[in-house]
């Protein structure tokens, strides 16, 4: 078996669920890694935009900013903000990439504050581009390692929707309608959610975890699918791409 | 009109448009030179007390000469519009120039990490705080872009983004679903900058537009700084290329590598060394200072900065940088 880390294996996986052909609004970081990886495995048409207004750039390297110089490097179009939210309010954007300091069972993010809005133990940045991705985007996921200070039973300020509270309620809340978080990978497991209460539920468990490590990571109870099956682990070819074409210098992947 | 649920923020700026137009009926639509000195034009546009609007996005295309200006002409009780507020946000800090904010995303350098002087700020409760998402924000510049009192739009309902911002919700007269009503924001004074403009305001630029034609539209007072001043001749060779128009604008100035440390796309890259020395060095007070007054309290101008970093020789670094050429360094 290869030899990895935890950031390559979350990559890893993010990168097939892309599809050649899909759009993704993406942040810097892990998630343009993924979406760079896709690119250059599975799916080379994969369309990448950044919040600030790069639509489909050839990403020379990992941008710093969501809006630098490489964000629109041999664009198909340097737009607007305007331009990429209008795109994915009108249901042109498939996926989307989003972390934060914590998530709850049904996939709502933090990345507000820490304790109280007024008194904060920690301020944070806030939404930047989180909410309006998470509430327009066809399908959200999240990469984050599996820890139960961040698996949290009730975020301390929903910056983001993810489900809300279950069940029928973003539905009810105004947000678009059929979008969602979609499955949230971590560096135990993969998990999406129950169709019906919108809650959290385990699909595959990564090599060298057990069922019981990734419940006892978790700050909730986790749903279990009927077939739970292992993640593949990255790819050798995976990982010469990742390492050699798009994180070099390590700046994401850590190496 | 029933309103179904409102936030609780603090609404920073009036969303009134008549007064807007009002304001906008007095300026001036002739064709005068703008152009003076950074100083006289923070001197003569920035008050004490105004909502403030600063044009790019993140460290890019950001103005940044404009704000060390702002710090050493001591600036005070701005309201900032906090829309991927980075570097310029950290500066802002440092100076505590803004006593309230409407949050897009602040405190963070987006890869680089989080500003312990952005975040210090914002927790010591000097700053009142209105939350809101970045297209929020573009939302909102765009309706006052438009003269309108608000624009519906589709996000930020169901969360404590909503329940913590200045929005409120309605049902669609024509659909029966729910919208957030976002209103709008008209800064009293905003700077962008750009490549080039001429000396009445004609401003172009390259690249990614972020949000900043409707940042030109909506505000109140505007002024360009830019990297080179060019002739009016050549502005009207090439129409297409004009993003701003004269008529928005009250001054012009041409303040070369203005958007240092950050990226100016086309132009330069940004300086991760010295981005790097601000987030380790706003850790210790007693450096910090130190770090402030060479920098930007005990510099003339933007070229007395430029000059304490590395001066030409830096800026052809950064150049080269910018158009990905390999060196040895």
């Amino acid at each position: 078996m290869a030899d990895y880390n935890m950031m390559e294996m979350m990559i890893s996986v993010a990168s097939r669920e892309l599809e050649n052909g899909a759009t993704v609004g993406v942040g810097t970081g892990a998630p343009c890694a993924a979406a760079m990886l896709a690119q250059k495995m599975a799916s080379p048409e994969l369309i990448i935009m950044f919040e600030a207004g790069g639509i489909s750039p050839e990403l020379p390297e990992m941008p710093i900013s969501v809006g630098d110089s490489r964000t629109f490097h041999k664009a198909l179009m340097a737009g607007s903000m305007g331009d990429i939210m209008e795109s994915c309010s009108r249901g042109f954007v498939d996926y989307t990439f989003l972390g934060g300091a914590q998530i709850d069972m049904y996939g709502n993010l933090n990345s507000t504050v820490i304790g109280d809005h007024a008194n904060p133990k920690v301020r944070l940045p806030g939404s930047g581009g989180a909410n309006d991705f998470a509430s327009f985007c066809w399908r959200m996921m999240v990469m984050t390692p599996q820890d139960a200070r961040r698996f949290v039973e009730k975020v301390d300020f929903m910056t983001t929707p993810g489900w809300l509270e279950g069940g029928d309620s973003r539905a009810e809340s105004g947000l678009p309608l059929d979008a969602g978080p979609y499955k949230i990978i971590t560096n135990m497991a993969v998990m999406d959610f129950e169709p019906v209460s919108k809650r959290m539920r385990i699909i595959s468990v990564n090599p060298g975890y057990s069922l019981q490590d990734i419940q006892d990571n978790c700050g909730f109870e986790l749903l279990k699918a009927d077939k739970i099956v292992e993640t593949q682990a990255p790819t050798e070819e995976e990982l010469r791409i990742l390492r050699e074409e798009v994180d070099p210098y390590g700046y994401v992947i850590g190496r | 009109m029933e309103i179904l649920d409102q936030g609780k923020g603090e609404l920073f700026v009036d969303p009134d448009p008549d007064k807007l137009r009002g304001f906008f009926r007095g300026k001036n639509r002739k064709l005068i030179d703008k152009c003076m000195t950074l100083k006289d034009a923070v001197d003569k546009f920035v008050n004490n007390g105004d909502y403030l609007g600063i044009g790019g996005f993140g460290a890019n295309r950001t103005p940044i000469a404009a704000c060390h200006e702002i710090l050493r002409q001591g600036k005070k009780n701005l309201g900032f519009a906090g829309h991927t507020a980075t570097h310029d946000m950290q500066i802002l800090s440092a100076g505590e120039a803004y006593d309230r904010i409407d949050v897009a995303y602040v405190v963070g350098l987006e890869a680089r990490g989080l500003s312990s002087c952005s975040r210090k700020y914002l927790e010591s409760g000097k700053v009142k705080i209105t939350e809101w998402t970045n297209y929020s924000l573009t939302v909102r510049l765009q309706a006052a872009a438009m003269g309108v009192p608000y624009l519906p739009a589709r996000n930020i309902m169901g969360t404590d983004t909503f329940n913590y911002s200045a929005a409120k919700m309605a049902e669609c007269p024509f659909t029966g679903k729910k919208l957030a009503l976002l209103p709008a924001l008209s800064p009293d004074v905003s700077f962008i900058h750009v490549h080039e403009a001429d000396m009445y305001g004609n401003a172009r630029f390259k690249g990614i537009a972020t949000s900043d034609i409707d940042l030109a539209k909506a505000s109140k007072r505007l002024i360009i700084t830019c990297e080179r001043l060019i002739s009016n001749d050549e502005i009207r060779r090439d129409p297409s290329s004009t993003k701003i128009p004269y008529f928005l604008v009250d001054a012009v100035c041409e303040v070369p590598y203005g958007a240092y440390p950050g990226t100016m796309p086309y132009e330069y890259f940004s300086d991760e060394e010295h981005i790097k020395e601000w987030m380790s060095t706003e850790k210790d007070p007693d450096a910090f200072k130190e770090f402030l007054d060479r920098n930007i309290y005990n510099v003339k101008d933007n070229d007395g900065y430029i000059m304490e970093n590395g001066g030409l020789k830096k800026m052809q670094k950064l150049r080269r940088k910018e158009f990905l050429f390999k060196e040895e360094d």
